[in-house]
């Protein structure tokens, strides 16, 4: 069957689509698109994660078949969407009172890596939740870098403060094996302390 | 977004150059950033899994569905029939004299041969255009088994008239081994135990379980095999040591090794599960047989099938103390399950049994460890391996003793702490620092995390503070804080006389009008941060700011494997030994330029700095592109560590290790003891690490280290069906790995205190937080419960009694 | 492998009706695991993403008819109030991107015992509106489930909404994992308050070949509660009641031992969520004008 729908704001055209595949292998191995990762493809996992309309979901459970129409943002499109979402809707979502019961920024930092020298893609322009997963060490094997990505991403549009247990269950749907978590609350901590700063 | 065409004439996704430079210094020391970070956040850096390539084929394995048996027969009429299937492969297509590969013991059929010895062992490949085709094929091929008696534990395996798993072996430990159904039996035996158990005021004896833990790395296994014009093969995979893997994989395809080429591609973790080979000859052989590319992608099911585990263990120990608690003996008895095929079991006992004592002193002792081969999954290597489950039993024990004292469990250990200069059980010195006492005392001293961190303003309960988290099942009944602690002691790097090296290509030369570096080694980048390492050591020696990282691969002598914690100190080392040899050539090269422009080239300690040559006083002596000019200085050489012994097969004796690593963990628990559900509140873990090369991936690796401890404490378990011997729970759903809701706060200590005989004076960290955790959290779990608890992991119905 | 995809529900009626054996395909959560397994290959998927009545509410008198697409997570953001217990159990489902799929008609058409919604459904009482061609019909929660992974629709219905009473009273939902997030249940309880009629209602889950409910147990209650005069006095319910409750609770249930838990363990965790949530909810009721919601 053919599928047509929206991927990181382009129309996109896949043919010859198994019935059964998902929109995750559609994505992966027909669009050219392998950002978002197949862990288990059974949602238990979250590496898959993707917004469809809007909405996070595991894109190994979406039938290629349901997206017909729809509109999807992968990791790939994430810097993009954030550059649009930040100029369109003025998001950031500070605390005015700053009580809202998220890390400082001061806080945030004290642990900052010192040097900044991830030069690879120079010139890419990261969304600041991107930016916060590589300064924060979050990033180890990486494989459930993309699928945290947007489910933080996601956590920080609704939520510009959230407390170290909102993080936790925001992200409690994607599996990391390598970091222990710790870093990534630390990146998610520092992504939200920046974005209050910058408003 | 771009989306590329992908036509492709390399593969898409084939790893290229990474080039890290920097402003700042950014030597060894300091916390710089991954250099693949910024493709691991974009999604475009490419794992083994994202490989594409025009015309590629899918490959599919078809595995076993018994653990054993006789194969009959095999029809592969129906799938080769089926349009879109290019090739189907059994054994009997195997091209090659050789049919087998293993790491130490060539003793695991690549397809298997009229019989199988564990459930899911790969009987037939499918190569199709389509993975659904590939799976469809795969579904018609027709087995006929006759099944076996299974070898199921160690009274099975060693009974009279057990089936032997492997007959005719033909391995170097079979004569040592008391039983054909044994891998490998490693004694230690020191002092005089008969004698020293009489001083003894107190004994405790203990009977302890460990589980069988997945790696559960979440790339699962994947690869890209094409087929060359020469009649070789390129390999695009991820694993952890490229060539181990060649020097397996040629002679099963009957090529010589300079025509198997393969590169790295991105890893999606490891942790031990890639030591051994999964899909790499399975796609060769497809891609040599059809002519096409082919690629395997296992799922998450397949994956538990797909690579070795942890191996579960039995574990018997007798410790003795005097009253004033100082340990007067150990004996045990440490039983490995090493399922149908050898893998890493040998090193794997030899870790359990030299290690089984922990980080004490201890001049009497009785030790034996063994592996056995059985139809269970086959068992190997990781992360801690062998010494993971000794540390859960001596840990144990060391509670049981300070109960049985009288003592504080902290005290007791620290009076019984080896230091430097400590004789091992082996005979062996240990002969750089070994500040046990002190690890211990630091996490103790560390203020205990707030009680009932669950009540939240109003009285209401944050059910994520508390054991069950979403699920509800308590707002604060039944739930008791428990507190313990534990210490551990692992081998770095390769022992027991494996010649352990490590090779690196160190070149430099100007580019664009600056120095830069490019380092090349085939170490395998896991995600440890290897390669953010190799960039800061190439800066401090040599002074520049630019340095390349080269794609790993096979054009470049083996870098040995990603594996003992063993990568920073020996492929680190090489890297510093090679850039140390570069410096001198352009040294040379300098001397000869300008000597005798400045006394300082023939007289001084010079050394390479902010791209210059400068004297150790500070003077500046030349410009580095100066002296380069258009030239390149290029070295490509190997390092190695001190050498090790194997041994003794009798006695143990032998200075088998290189290097220890050590860390201590206090957990603290809270558990719903009605409802046997426990939240780790707290996991604090200090550890030595030598020198930190770089804090920020140090810190995180002890806390990914720690959180795999915490994982096998409480959820994690590989369930075998004794009476089928087939696994229960292949998937996410049933083998459960901790959620960032199950993982507490871990903060760490980190000492450094140099090891003089290694790079920098590091030690390698990689392992020691997975020992100590498990232990640390079943103390607090005992501590809270007042419960026995022999076996790990932890289940609800061992903390409820049902 | 066919892919149905309808407009509309009266397509989508149409369409079973002419492929019975179509399976629908909503949040993907349970049959993309099994195609992705390679467990089923089945002859049709009928979408029925596109039928956006499915994913609307609408709050009645006397009840909520819950579209069989709504998604767990609008379940916890909007109908606390109405569904308290329903809610507590969104909340437990899975992972928040499987919440944002997933809703209760999944968790109906595959009737799995382990399904988390069944017991707040069973606890607050419920009505499920099934639909085919030939026309509509409301079947009973207690009669829904009528064997392992099967229930009482025909061959060409589909699930179209749940009529779920609107709390009257405090719910609770409990549901035991060897994990603190992202995990299926072990076993599961819900119960529900009902002052309207002087009744407590139960669910359970994951321990029995199908949700059951515990209904020795809420016979015994509502006696108990009637004798002791409890509803009116807003008296502690004494030890002895709630004890006798559990165990009535834990003998409902017809377990097994498998991977996630021995039958004994179930049997057993039952006992205690029953007590618990029994004390949370008759705790609620007693403080007049308390909320209704869950404290999760």
């Amino acid at each position: 069957m053919r599928v047509n729908f929206t991927v990181n704001g382009r129309r996109q055209e896949a043919d010859d689509v198994w019935e059964g595949e998902s929109l995750l292998y559609v994505l992966r191995e027909r669009l050219g698109l392998p950002g978002s990762k197949n862990a288990c493809e059974q949602g238990e996992c979250g590496s898959c994660t993707v917004r469809l309309d809007g909405v996070p979901v595991c894109s190994c459970l979406v039938a290629a078949g349901q997206v017909e129409g729809r509109e999807v943002v992968t990791v790939e499109g994430l810097a993009d969407f954030a550059k649009q979402r930040a100029e369109h809707s003025g998001h950031g979502g500070a605390c005015a009172t700053g009580a809202c019961g998220g890390t400082s920024l001061q806080d945030a930092r004290s642990w900052t890596a010192k040097g900044t020298d991830s030069q690879t893609g120079e010139g890419t322009e990261l969304s600041p939740i991107q930016q916060a997963f590589i300064d924060a060490g979050a990033v180890q094997c990486g494989f459930c870098t993309p699928g945290l990505l947007v489910a933080a991403d996601e956590l920080l549009e609704h939520n510009a403060s959230p407390t170290d247990a909102d993080i936790r269950e925001a992200l409690s749907g994607n599996l990391c094996r390598c970091t222990g978590y710790e870093k990534i609350l630390d990146a998610v901590r520092l992504a939200a302390a920046r974005q209050g700063e910058a408003v | 977004m771009a989306l590329n065409p992908r036509v492709a004439a390399v593969p898409a996704g084939t790893p290229t150059k990474v080039t890290q430079g920097s402003q700042t210094k950014g030597g060894i020391g300091e916390s710089t950033l991954r250099p693949d970070g910024t493709l691991k956040v974009t999604g475009e850096f490419a794992y083994s899994s994202d490989m594409w390539h025009e015309d590629m084929l899918w490959g599919q394995t078809l595995r076993s569905t018994v653990a054993h048996a006789e194969i009959r027969s095999i029809d592969v009429s129906e799938a080769v029939a089926m349009p879109g299937v290019y090739a189907v492969l059994t054994y009997d297509d195997l091209p090659a004299e050789m049919k087998n590969y293993g790491l130490e013991i060539q003793d695991t059929p690549v397809l298997a041969h009229g019989k199988v010895r564990h459930h899911g062992e790969p009987v037939a490949l499918v190569a199709a255009d389509h993975p659904e085709t590939a799976r469809r094929a795969a579904a018609r091929i027709r087995i006929d088994y006759a099944e076996l008696p299974l070898i199921t534990d160690e009274a099975s395996a060693t009974a009279p008239d057990a089936v032997l798993v492997h007959e005719n072996r033909d391995d170097h430990h079979i004569g040592h081994v008391p039983h054909p159904n044994i891998v490998h039996r490693q004694p230690i035996v020191r002092g005089d135990v008969a004698e020293a158990r009489k001083r003894a005021d107190v004994i405790v004896e203990g009977e302890y379980v460990f589980g069988m833990q997945d790696q559960a790395f979440l790339g699962p296994e994947s690869g890209l095999a094409v087929p060359a014009e020469d009649g070789g093969v390129d390999l695009y995979v991820a694993t952890q040591w490229l060539h181990s893997d060649l020097r397996q994989i040629a002679p099963v395809l009957g090529l010589p090794a300079e025509k198997v080429r393969m590169t790295l591609s991105g890893v999606g973790g490891a942790f031990g599960g890639r030591e051994d080979l999964s899909m790499q000859i399975h796609a060769c052989l497809l891609a040599l047989r059809t002519g096409k590319p082919v690629k395997i992608v296992y799922n998450r099911f397949e994956s538990f099938f797909g690579h070795v585990h942890r191996h579960p263990a039995k574990l018997h120990y007798e410790h003795g103390a005097t009253r004033d608690g100082k340990l007067t003996h150990l004996k045990c008895r440490i039983v490995l399950d090493g399922g149908a095929y050898a893998s890493a079991s040998p090193a794997v006992v030899g870790n359990a049994a030299s290690l089984s004592v922990g980080p004490y002193v201890v001049d009497d002792v009785d030790i034996e460890a063994i592996a056995l081969y059985s139809n269970n999954p086959p068992c190997g290597a990781m992360r801690g391996f062998g010494a993971v489950q000794a540390c859960f039993a001596y840990e144990a024990q060391m509670d049981k003793l300070a109960a049985a004292l009288g003592m504080d469990p902290v005290e007791l250990r620290q009076l019984n702490a080896m230091e430097q200069g400590t004789i091992m059980p082996t005979g062996q010195p240990v002969d750089s620092p070994a500040p046990v006492a002190e690890l211990l005392r630091r996490v103790k001293s560390r203020p205990l995390p707030p009680e009932r961190q669950w009540e939240v303003a109003g009285g209401e309960a944050d059910v994520r503070a508390l054991p069950g988290g979403l699920s509800n099942t308590t707002h604060g009944e039944g739930v008791v804080r428990g507190v313990g602690y534990a210490v551990g002691i692992k081998n770095v790097g390769f022992s027991e006389g494996f010649d352990d090296y490590s090779t690196a290509r160190v070149r430099m030369e100007v580019v664009g009008g600056e120095p830069v570096a490019t380092v090349h080694t085939a170490m395998a980048e896991v995600g440890q941060g290897g390669v953010t390492v190799h960039a800061q050591i190439a800066r401090t020696e040599l002074g520049v700011t630019q340095v390349t990282i080269h794609p790993a691969d096979t054009q470049v002598g083996s870098a040995g494997s990603t594996s003992a914690s063993r990568q920073t100190y020996v492929t680190g080392g090489a890297v510093k030994n090679s850039c140390e040899l570069v410096r001198e050539k352009v040294l040379e090269i300098g001397r000869r330029k300008f000597g005798s422009y400045h006394p300082a080239w023939a007289t001084a300690e010079l050394l390479l700095e902010g791209g210059k040559v400068v004297t150790d006083g500070g003077e500046v002596l030349s410009d580095l592109v100066d002296v380069l000019e258009d030239e390149a200085v290029e070295v490509e050489a190997e390092w190695r560590h001190r050498p090790t012994e194997a041994f003794d097969l009798r006695t143990g004796q032998g200075n088998g290790h290189v290097q220890y690593s050590f860390a201590a963990h206090r957990a603290v628990v809270e558990v719903d003891t009605e409802l046997g559900l426990v939240k780790v509140v707290e996991l604090a873990c200090a550890q030595d690490v030598g020198k930190a090369l770089n804090p920020l991936s140090v810190v995180g690796q002890i806390q990914g280290g720690t959180t795999q401890g915490l994982g096998v404490a409480v959820m994690e378990e590989i369930i075998v069906d004794p009476k089928t011997a087939k696994v229960r729970n292949p998937s996410f759903t049933d083998y459960l790995i901790p959620t960032i809701l199950d993982t507490p706060t871990i903060p760490v200590d980190v000492l450094e205190l140099a090891d003089e005989h290694a790079p920098y004076g590091l030690r390698g960290i990689g392992e020691a937080p997975t020992l100590s955790s498990t232990p640390a959290v079943l103390a607090a779990i005992r501590d809270a419960t007042g419960l026995e608890l022999n076996r790990t992991p932890v289940r609800p119905e061992h903390l409820t009694g049902t | 492998m066919d892919f149905l995809r309808p407009a509309g529900w009266e397509e989508a009626l149409a369409a079973k009706a002419e492929h019975p054996t179509a399976v629908p395909i909503a949040g993907g959560t349970d049959i993309m695991v099994e195609i992705n397994f390679d467990h089923r290959r089945p002859e049709y998927l009928l979408d029925l993403n596109r039928i956006t009545e499915l994913s609307e509410w609408e709050v009645g008198e006397e009840s909520v008819r819950l579209g069989a697409s709504v998604p767990y997570t609008r379940i916890m953001e909007n109908l606390r109030t109405e569904l308290p217990g329903l809610a507590l159990a969104s909340h437990t489902v899975a992972s928040p991107q499987i919440r944002n799929r997933g809703g209760v008609g999944g968790n109906l058409g595959t009737a799995s015992p382990a399904g988390d919604a069944h017991p707040a459904l069973l606890a607050a009482g419920a009505e499920v509106e099934v639909e085919s061609v030939r026309g509509t019909r409301l079947i009973p929660i207690d009669e829904f489930y009528t064997g392992v992974k099967r229930n009482a629709l025909a061959p060409d219905e589909l699930i179209r909404a749940v009529h779920i009473r609107k709390a009257d009273g405090p719910q609770q939902y409990s549901k035991v994992g060897t994990r603190n997030a992202m995990v299926i249940a072990v076993c599961a309880f819900g119960i529900a308050l009902h002052p309207e009629t002087r009744t407590v209602r139960t669910g359970i889950g994951s321990a029995a070949p199908t949700p059951v409910r515990a209904e020795a147990a809420e016979e015994f209650l509502n006696a108990a509660l009637a004798e002791g005069g409890f509803w009116d006095s807003g008296k502690i319910i004494t030890p002895s009641i709630a004890k006798q409750f559990a165990e009535l609770a834990s003998g409902a249930c017809n377990p097994i031992d498998d991977v996630r838990g021995t039958a004994r363990y179930r049997r057993h965790a039952v006992g205690i969520m029953a007590r618990r949530t029994l004390g949370w909810t008759w705790e609620q009721y007693r403080g007049s004008g308390r909320t209704l919601e869950g404290a999760a």
